[in-house]
């Protein structure tokens, strides 16, 4: 079954509390080599039978009005994983 | 030692017997928590309180309502961000942007109901240091001119509890320069900002000041013996967050000031 994969990010100029917290361990397990990290979301939305345009439409859609809020997130990525 | 009662006296305020008649809708998610301070506040303060359902399709004959906090639906995806789109939720929208301007009030997860719905600019992101912190906090009431604010004095310091782990305010400079612009400010951390927010901000309100949200709790500050002053002594008095109630049923009864 094919999913629409949709990937949203904290915004740039939003310091990222989680990913502040994520790149103070890593170095404590011996991974130095990363200066930064930003935490974001994937959602993975299954899709019974062929991805239309009009369903694909849906997605951007949803991704804009519930999986993101445009006040401190971005939608970076929708597309189709076939299963 | 003296004796406290086992439950507060309803003594806080001499209530006018009018403003029985003042029902205030106190919501109830799944997830919710303090639907029944809030409902409790709302009596204690004079009012009737009246238990709505997130799922309701009406909000039948209140005179205002309250959002309080809690965990709506776990806060998965982001806090408020399912609550939103409850059927009561359109409907409380609906209202508080009609000419009516039913007065609505939302507090801690409420506030961040109010964010998602667009009700109020801005959003919360997670504390900025990443803990979740409960606290006796002093905020300044900025702006005493709103529905929820008129029994306060401007500039008025008031102490209610806080206890929250996605509290930190954010909203673009613009955004920021507006609200300050037009007094929808409406209360501020005083002495110590507990999550990192912007320019301090505890609470704001929208352009005609009938919707108010806050991240601090005021109705756990309602009751004499139960408040912030009885339990750590930071100042201020038990019952700081009682007048967000009795200005909202002081309004709703033609008393206000």
């Amino acid at each position: 079954m094919p999913r629409i994969v949709v990937d949203v990010m904290p915004k740039p100029e939003i310091l990222d509390p989680q990913g502040k917290a994520i790149v103070g361990a890593l170095p404590r397990l011996g991974f130095t080599a990363f200066s930064s990290v930003r935490q974001g979301k994937r959602f993975e939305l299954t899709v019974d039978g062929e991805v239309t345009e009009e369903i694909l439409a849906q997605a951007r859609n949803a991704a804009e009005t519930l999986l993101s809020n445009p006040v401190i997130e971005d939608v970076v990525n929708v597309e189709v994983v076939e299963a | 030692m003296t004796e406290l009662p086992l439950i507060g006296e309803a003594i806080a305020v001499a209530a006018h017997p009018q403003l029985a008649g003042a029902k205030i809708g106190v919501v109830t998610f799944p997830g919710t928590l303090d639907d029944r301070d809030a409902a409790r506040a709302v009596r204690l303060a004079g009012g009737t309180a009246v238990p709505l359902w997130h799922a309701d399709s009406a909000l039948g004959d209140v005179d205002a309502v309250v959002i309080p906090g809690g965990f709506s639906y776990g806060d998965y995806l982001r806090a408020g961000a399912i609550a939103r789109f409850a059927p009561l939720m359109s409907k409380i929208i609906d209202a508080a942007n009609s000419d009516a301007k039913l007065p609505v009030l939302g507090i801690c997860n409420g506030f961040q109901i109010l964010t998602e719905s667009h009700l109020l600019p801005g959003s919360m992101i997670k504390n900025d240091h990443l803990k979740f912190m409960c606290r006796d906090q002093v905020l300044r009431v900025e702006n005493s001119n709103t529905a929820w604010t008129l029994d306060y004095e401007a500039g008025q310091e008031i102490t209610v509890p806080l206890k929250n782990q996605d509290g930190q305010y954010i909203a673009d400079e613009k955004v920021l320069d507006a609200l300050e612009a037009e007094g929808r400010v409406v209360f501020r951390y005083v002495g110590f900002n507990p999550n990192g927010s912007r320019r301090d901000i505890a609470g704001i309100s929208n352009a005609a000041g009938n919707v108010v949200g806050l991240m601090p709790h005021p109705e756990h500050a309602v009751e004499a013996g139960f408040g912030p002053a009885s339990l750590d002594g930071i100042g201020g008095s038990d019952t700081d967050g009682l007048g967000f109630f009795t200005s909202v049923l002081n309004k709703i009864v033609g008393g206000a000031k």
